[in-house]
């Protein structure tokens, strides 16, 4: 049901737009029309899907690992040290290597995500929202000192760029990079008990037979690959990798094998449905997914929160 | 006399106290014991105003604690609660000199002064003034905030659970401190306690509580005995005489 | 001094108020500084043109100092301050929701001192209302509020981003410009405005600074000593909320300032009485922000904002707060 639902999403994006094709011409467009279709409405739906998939997938893997439903990629610093990582590709390489801004990228939220899991490791008290306090600070020092590097180098409506994603300038041969969270999230899908395992601490890792340090680090290279690389072709989603695999956890229960291909498809479905309505609020203008994402997404999570702490108040 | 009468309150559907009628009366040193979850704190919490009850009316001597301002109760009631974690970071006598905030609001006369350092000297306290409050031990802080609410000089005082955190010297201490309280000076005095004997030794009237009902309330020699206490804390007690005072035995 | 203080407790009070006196004189100092050190060009411009820089400085730096140590005592935690709790990004939405309701045309129409009056109105109305509630549900656990008033703040952005969005470009521009009353030529009436707001606000606390002594002791033990702490609360919630308004009308959003500002006071003047603590507060407000702007004008060329500057100093002091605090 629900991908007959997305299905139907995606239709329904492919038929929005400023240049003439309506919902209607898609059965029998024209060639002009299907020239449209190839070239920017296709790659667009394809560059949506792959995306929110991909990065609900991080999020739920970063959930696991760290054994706490207020961290992912987006609350926890990856996103932004992968933003502050495409900066410093762009001042030392200058803005042409995608390659070079990606490989960086990916280095730089692989470290920082790592930076972050040392500082929980340090923290005694772990309880839920201190830690998703940290994370949260620790994003934001970052951002805060990416802004700063940015202004010295009058870099910042570049940075603008990479911190707000849309999806509005996905056109063919410019989003194909994005190819690569598919394999990668997939490895995620498929290793996904195992960082539940790694999740629960060394040594009962190391008493079920996994090896804690290669699947930690495995996880932590998959969740920053997938950031990084969308960081770079699109930009930063808000609190798109902390919502779904909360929402859908909620919903559904904790059976990963359960929950997983729903969280892939409802985050497909959630950036779909911000990006096609951030396109027909002000047509012809359009309002980025992302800054959508933000409002639904900051609700939703102030909701979550508050959810957390009646719990804890009841007990 | 402080009347609670037809107290109810309710937590996410479940009865935490059911039409509780209690007095506490003037003049006596009165103890409210029961078991865990009996719902002796939240009593307490809606007899020093803290929470606020579903149904009924709280009143001290003719004051309806719920519709008097909050400052005239405090000059006539202070209670000392069980969770005192601060934020501030205060010395002893920083804190002692709170407890005159009701009646100068913070300036403090002469007068105030001097209530201030008498309270600090009852609970032997001098050696201990100039310190930080997270510099001393729990019963040393204890006997701080005791020091507070003596100092709040009111006729009636609450405190929930005093002896937590102190040895027994410390309390046999605390509750002759407080029955001479009552005895020299006419105060009113009201407490959680979690050990029926020191209730035994030291209370005028006990009030007993069990699943937020009043089983039953008396002079000590009306409580303690072996059919009460076995039905407010559902295990079997026996009662001894020891030089005529009551000591229930539990441990077996 | 009265009876009643021991030596030791004479002699630390003695300290706060030395203490208190060389930062006055620190802050006059930057002030001298700023006003008369480097003037290359006209002398009677760069005289006035700074005479109005510094009172920008002077208004925002005791706006952020007052109102961060009277939020972090009600709000009981010394990781609150206005700016975590989203305050200053609150104002960004509530103008671009005036700007968005009525349209440019009327904003133009508003003077300066007008528009100033009115924002400050709306964004003390509003968050009034919204912390208040918050406040009452959930004034037990500190951490929610910190981390609700964090999600708020990047709420806030993407409201006001997509807000900004929804206006025609003219609107959109005049909204800037309204909102940034730009640093480098502050205009005298907006400035006069501002100041009487903030001075009325400080007045209004002077009532209220021994009750915050007692509320230092948490809502129940305020409660116990009878403080009207509800009353005294939503009090200082509302000068708080006009005294944001007025420093982010200056100065811009400036996150972690008072967060540092605060703790720095509570730090140095080692005392839990208001009076002095607010004063305090309010001269290290000063001289963070001329010191700050010093340095962003002479070391940095102006290239980069104070608010960019104070955001990585004060973002690694806040985590560093939290990870120790988090760890008692």
């Amino acid at each position: 049901m629900g991908l007959a639902a997305l299905c139907a999403a995606g239709w329904l994006s492919l038929g929005v737009g400023v240049a003439g094709v309506g919902v209607a011409d898609l059965l029998s467009p024209t060639d002009e029309q299907l020239r449209i279709l190839t070239t920017s409405r296709i790659p667009r739906l394809i560059a949506i899907v792959l995306a929110g998939a991909s990065l609900s997938i991080a999020g739920l893997i970063m959930q696991r690992i760290t054994q706490n439903r207020f961290v992912s990629p987006s609350t926890s610093g990856t996103t932004e040290a992968a933003v502050l990582g495409v900066l410093i590709a762009t001042l030392v390489f200058g803005s042409t290597s995608l390659t070079w801004k990606m490989l960086i990228a990916i280095g730089f939220a692989i470290g920082g995500t790592m930076l972050f899991l040392q500082m929980l490791s340090r923290i005694r008290h772990r309880d839920g929202l201190v830690v998703a306090l940290v994370g949260l600070m620790y994003g934001g020092v970052i951002a805060a000192a990416t802004t700063f590097v940015a202004y010295q180098r009058d870099l910042l409506q570049f940075l603008e760029i990479w911190t707000a994603g849309s999806f509005s300038g996905v056109i063919e041969n410019r989003y194909e990079a994005l190819f690569i969270v598919a394999p990668v999230a997939l490895l995620g899908y498929l290793f996904a008990d195992r960082f539940t395992v790694v999740g629960l601490g060394a040594d009962f890792a190391t008493n079920l037979g996994v090896n804690y340090q290669r699947v930690l680090y495995s996880g932590l290279v998959i969740v920053s690959m997938i950031s990084a690389v969308v960081v770079v072709v699109i930009g930063a989603i808000p609190f798109l990798g902390l919502i779904v695999p909360n929402i859908v956890t909620l919903w559904m229960g904790d059976n990963l094998r359960r929950v997983l291909p729903v969280t892939a498809l409802a985050g497909a479905g959630f950036v779909l449905a911000c990006d096609v309505a951030g396109r027909l609020i002000r047509y012809p203008y359009e309002i980025s997914a992302s800054t959508l994402a933000g409002i639904i997404g900051g609700v939703v999570f102030i909701g979550l929160i508050m959810r957390a702490a009646d719990r804890a108040g009841a007990r | 006399m402080i009347e609670l009468s037809g107290v109810t309150k309710t937590y996410d559907g479940q009865a935490v106290l059911t039409e509780v009628d209690v007095t506490i009366p003037r003049g006596r040193l009165t103890a409210l014991v029961g078991p865990n979850g009996a719902g002796k704190s939240t009593l307490f919490g809606i007899a020093s105003r803290l929470i606020v009850a579903d149904a009924g009316h709280v009143t001290v001597d003719d004051l309806d604690i719920a519709r008097a301002r909050n400052e005239e109760v405090a000059r006539r009631l202070a209670v000392l609660r069980q969770d005192n974690t601060l934020a501030a970071r205060l010395s002893v006598a920083d804190l002692v000199r709170f407890g005159r905030f009701p009646h100068s609001k913070g300036r403090l006369t002469a007068d105030d002064h001097r209530i201030v350092a008498a309270a600090i000297a009852e609970l032997e306290l001098e050696p201990f003034r100039d310190r930080f409050l997270d510099q001393l031990s729990g019963g040393q802080r204890q006997r701080a905030f005791i020091a507070m609410v003596l100092a709040q000089d009111t006729d009636y005082v609450l405190l929930d659970e005093p002896l937590n955190n102190l040895d027994l010297r410390h309390s046999v201490q605390m509750m002759r401190r407080l029955r001479s309280l009552v005895d020299d000076h006419a105060k009113t005095i009201a407490l959680v306690l979690h050990d029926v004997n020191f209730a035994s030794a030291h209370a005028d009237h006990i009030v007993a509580l069990r699943d937020g009902i009043v089983v039953a309330q008396g002079p000590p020699e009306q409580i303690i005995t072996p059919e009460v206490l076995s039905e407010v804390y559902e295990v079997d007690v026996s009662v001894l005489d020891h030089d005529g005072q009551r000591v229930a035995v539990y441990f077996r | 001094m009265p009876a009643g203080y021991s030596p030791l407790e004479r002699a630390r009070r003695r300290q706060t108020v030395l203490t208190i006196v060389a930062l006055i004189v620190l802050a006059l100092a930057a002030l001298a500084l700023y006003q008369f050190a480097w003037v290359t060009g006209s002398w009677s411009y760069t005289m006035n043109l700074r005479a109005r820089q510094v009172g920008a400085l002077v208004v925002a730096g005791v706006s952020v100092g007052v109102s961060s140590v009277v939020f972090q005592t009600i709000a009981g935690s010394r990781i609150l301050t206005p700016g975590v709790m989203g305050f200053d990004a609150l104002y960004v939405l509530v103008n671009t929701f005036v700007v968005f309701l009525f349209g440019s045309a009327t904003f133009m129409t508003l003077s300066v001192a007008q528009l100033a009056v009115v924002n400050t109105a709306a964004l003390t109305l509003f968050g009034v209302l919204l912390f208040r509630g918050l406040f009452r549900r959930h004034s037990r656990n500190l951490l929610v509020l910190v981390l609700i008033g964090i999600v708020m703040g990047a709420l806030f952005a993407s409201l006001s981003s997509f807000a900004s969005r929804l206006l025609s470009p003219d609107d959109y521009l005049s909204l800037q410009s309204a909102l940034f009353a730009s640093f480098n030529t502050v205009d005298a009436t907006l400035l006069a405005v501002v100041a009487v707001i903030t001075l009325m606000g400080c007045a209004m606390l002077v009532p209220v600074l021994r009750h915050l002594d007692a509320i230092d002791l948490g809502f129940e033990g305020a409660i116990c000593l009878g403080v009207p702490y509800h009353r005294v609360v939503s009090w200082c919630l509302l000068v708080v909320t006009a005294l944001v308004a007025t420093a982010t009308a200056l100065v811009g959003p400036i996150t972690f300032l008072g967060l540092v500002v605060a703790n720095l006071a509570r730090q140095l003047l080692r005392t839990h009485r208001h009076r002095p603590l607010v004063v305090g507060s309010a001269a290290i407000g000063v001289v963070s922000t001329v010191i700050g702007q010093l340095v962003v004008a002479r070391l940095l060329n102006q290239s980069t904002p104070l608010a960019v500057v104070v955001n990585v100093i004060g973002g690694i002091y806040f985590l560093a707060l939290v990870m120790r605090t988090v760890r008692l």
